[in-house]
């Protein structure tokens, strides 16, 4: 267990490794000069080569890209004498943009996108699962008919355009709710709840309609093993059929997907964020893109690579726990 | 056993009558272009510590029969005639009534072991939940019961074994673990569903022999279902022949081989090679 766990953890330090010099390598060979960027309009050549040397783009690329991760691990500092600047570990580097640290910008804008993902997590969790194992149980009914309608607009239908139509039907027409705006937990809860409901909703629904289908596929094919006939022949009753034997079986493939989806999502839903004016990593990342902010994309891609490399690790450790046959395979 | 157990209110035997007794069983699935029957007019009886052997090719309705007899047909299926069990009539009592019999009084054991135990769980949670479900009392009381059918199936170390689960143990002892599962309620009948089928000739031998000390022990009657000739002429003491949902004969096993009447019973055996004669040409079966 202890082996299988090293092993999976050092798999993880090397797909990060990976992810972060990719990244790098784009941004140093393909991204036009940021020294020009950051000196702006009334620009002299000396500016610029004064700026290099203090970023150290002057470097050859593998002594930058040293200088960047060991500055995720020990920090760094920029410049030399009375002009330098210090970066505690772990940093990511300053904005391009707005000179801030891009770890102080991530760090602030992870509670909105946490938030953002706990709330849809929990709705498609319910809705996906729930409405998977009704469809099967109800299987060819109308009951089964409509869950997988309704999947079918969940997966074909753009989130943005979901979000456009939630806000025009629930904003506007039935004045269901305020326009969103960002509102504190703690100073009203309420403002809080109708301004993140809306994010939830749209992005449970796409998200609840893949995991209903998955679902209800499971939950067929599980029916139809041999073992629900042995559980039937020993007399067992229905209830206790569908609860023991179909559901850990069917349930426990969603495991994996929940914890990549998830992970995945609290490093920032793009689009979501984007629409509804949250100020969650996802939109930092939208931000940053339009305008080049080369550090603040290489810190958002680092973050997200890094939160699927444990999601995908937790599901591992705990997919041991949840199928035997994995288990034994690990020991 | 207790008399308490509601299972038992349905089958105090009925004087005289037989343990199993099948008379005009059709089985019947809906299609498009109408009914499909898949077992046309089969009648049989087991009686108390026999076996009966049901032979066919795939498809003959053999399994559907059994199948039928425990009320577990596959969603669609129509089962009509009479299906007695000690003189009580089983066919169109409620699945509630059908499920106090099933594991209780007839248990049945299938063809591929693995596939037919739940990977997930235990053989000692998969035996006791079938005991527990009818006779209720502790997990202690039926963990100690699950140990003994695991003995008597002749599992090595069951105190420790019976925490095992389905993929630890080899082909052979998930047959017996499905065994164990079927005896530990002591069933008046067991339906064996070519239990030796995925399973290679040695460790065939094994279970046969098993089945056949066990039945000794206990009395239970048996259907044997399996398309092996082999395997029926060392088990059964009745031979039920099926071809395509129709019963083609029916008599005791020696009749069978030694007699047989309908000329596809005899193209079977024909089928059959024969260890004194080994340069004969093996002849098929039409189909």
């Amino acid at each position: 267990m202890l082996f299988y766990l090293l092993r999976r953890v050092l798999a993880g330090i090397l797909v990060l490794f990976l992810i972060s010099l990719f990244t790098f390598a784009i941004f140093f060979w393909l991204s036009p000069d940021p020294a020009v960027q950051i000196c702006g309009k009334t620009c002299t050549p000396e500016r610029i080569d004064q700026i290099r040397s203090q970023l150290g783009l002057d470097l050859p690329f593998l002594q930058q890209y040293w200088q960047f991760v060991s500055g995720i691990f020990v920090g760094r500092t920029y410049g030399e004498g009375a002009g330098a600047i210090t970066c505690a570990a772990p940093c990511l580097g300053f904005s391009f943009q707005t000179n801030q640290s891009v770890t102080d910008m991530i760090a602030d804008r992870m509670p909105v996108s946490v938030t953002v993902a706990v709330g849809a997590a929990v709705l498609w969790l319910l809705a996906g699962v729930g409405g998977g194992l009704l469809s099967a149980v109800k299987q060819g009914t109308g009951w089964d008919r409509t869950v997988m309608f309704g999947a079918l607009a969940g997966i074909s239908l753009p989130n943005y355009f979901v979000a456009l139509l939630l806000q025009y039907v629930l904003v506007v027409q039935l004045q269901w709710l305020p326009f969103p705006h960002a509102a504190s937990f703690t100073e009203d809860p309420v403002a809080w709840f109708q301004a993140y409901l809306m994010p939830w909703l749209v992005l449970a629904f796409g998200y609840a309609a893949m995991y209903s289908r998955i679902v209800r596929t499971n939950v067929i094919d599980t029916l139809g093993q041999n073992f629900m006939r042995t559980a039937r022949a020993k007399g067992l009753d229905q209830s206790l059929v569908m609860r023991r034997h179909a559901l850990r079986p069917s349930l426990t493939p969603v495991v994996t997907l929940f914890g990549m989806d998830f992970a995945g999502l609290l490093g920032g839903a793009l689009i979501t964020e984007t629409v509804f004016g949250l100020n969650g990593v996802g939109k930092l990342a939208a931000d940053s893109i339009t305008k080049n902010d080369q550090p603040v994309i290489m810190g958002v891609t680092l973050l997200a690579g890094l939160l699927v490399v444990i999601g995908n690790m937790v599901v591992d450790v705990a997919y041991t726990g949840l199928d035997p046959r994995v288990r034994v395979r690990s020991a | 056993m207790s008399i308490t157990s509601a299972a038992r209110t349905i089958s105090i035997p009925v004087v005289g009558a037989p343990l199993l007794e099948v008379e005009h069983l059709s089985v019947s699935f809906p299609t498009s272009s109408g009914p499909a029957t898949v077992v046309r007019d089969a009648s049989f009886r087991v009686d108390q510590g026999t076996t009966l052997g049901i032979v066919g090719e795939s498809g003959s309705g053999k399994s559907m029969t059994s199948l039928a007899v425990m009320g577990l047909l596959p969603r669609g299926g129509t089962a009509t005639g009479s299906v007695r069990l000690f003189g009580h009539e089983l066919l169109g009592r409620t699945d509630r009534e059908l499920r106090r019999i099933r594991g209780d009084r007839i248990a049945m054991v299938f063809q591929d072991p693995l596939s037919s135990l739940n990977p997930y769980y235990t053989i000692g949670v998969q035996i006791t939940e079938a005991y527990r479900a009818h006779r209720g009392g502790s997990q202690a009381a039926a963990r100690k019961v699950a140990i003994e059918a695991l003995e008597r199936v002749r599992i090595a170390d069951p105190d420790r074994r019976i925490d095992h689960y389905p993929h630890q143990f080899s082909g052979g002892m998930r047959q017996r673990i499905m065994i164990a599962m079927a005896i530990c309620l002591e069933p008046d009948l067991i339906i064996c569903d070519e239990p030796t089928t995925a399973l290679d000739v040695t460790v065939q031998a094994q279970i046969l022999d098993l089945l056949a000390d066990l039945q000794r022990q206990t009395g239970t009657g048996m259907v044997f279902i399996t398309h092996d000739l082999a395997v029926v002429s060392r088990v059964a003491d009745d031979v039920l022949v099926m071809k395509d949902g129709d019963e083609v004969e029916r008599g005791t096993t020696e009749q069978i081989f030694t007699a047989p009447r309908a000329p596809y019973t005899r193209a079977l055996l024909d089928a059959l090679p024969r260890i004194d004669d080994p340069f004969e040409t093996l002849k098929g079966v039409q189909a």
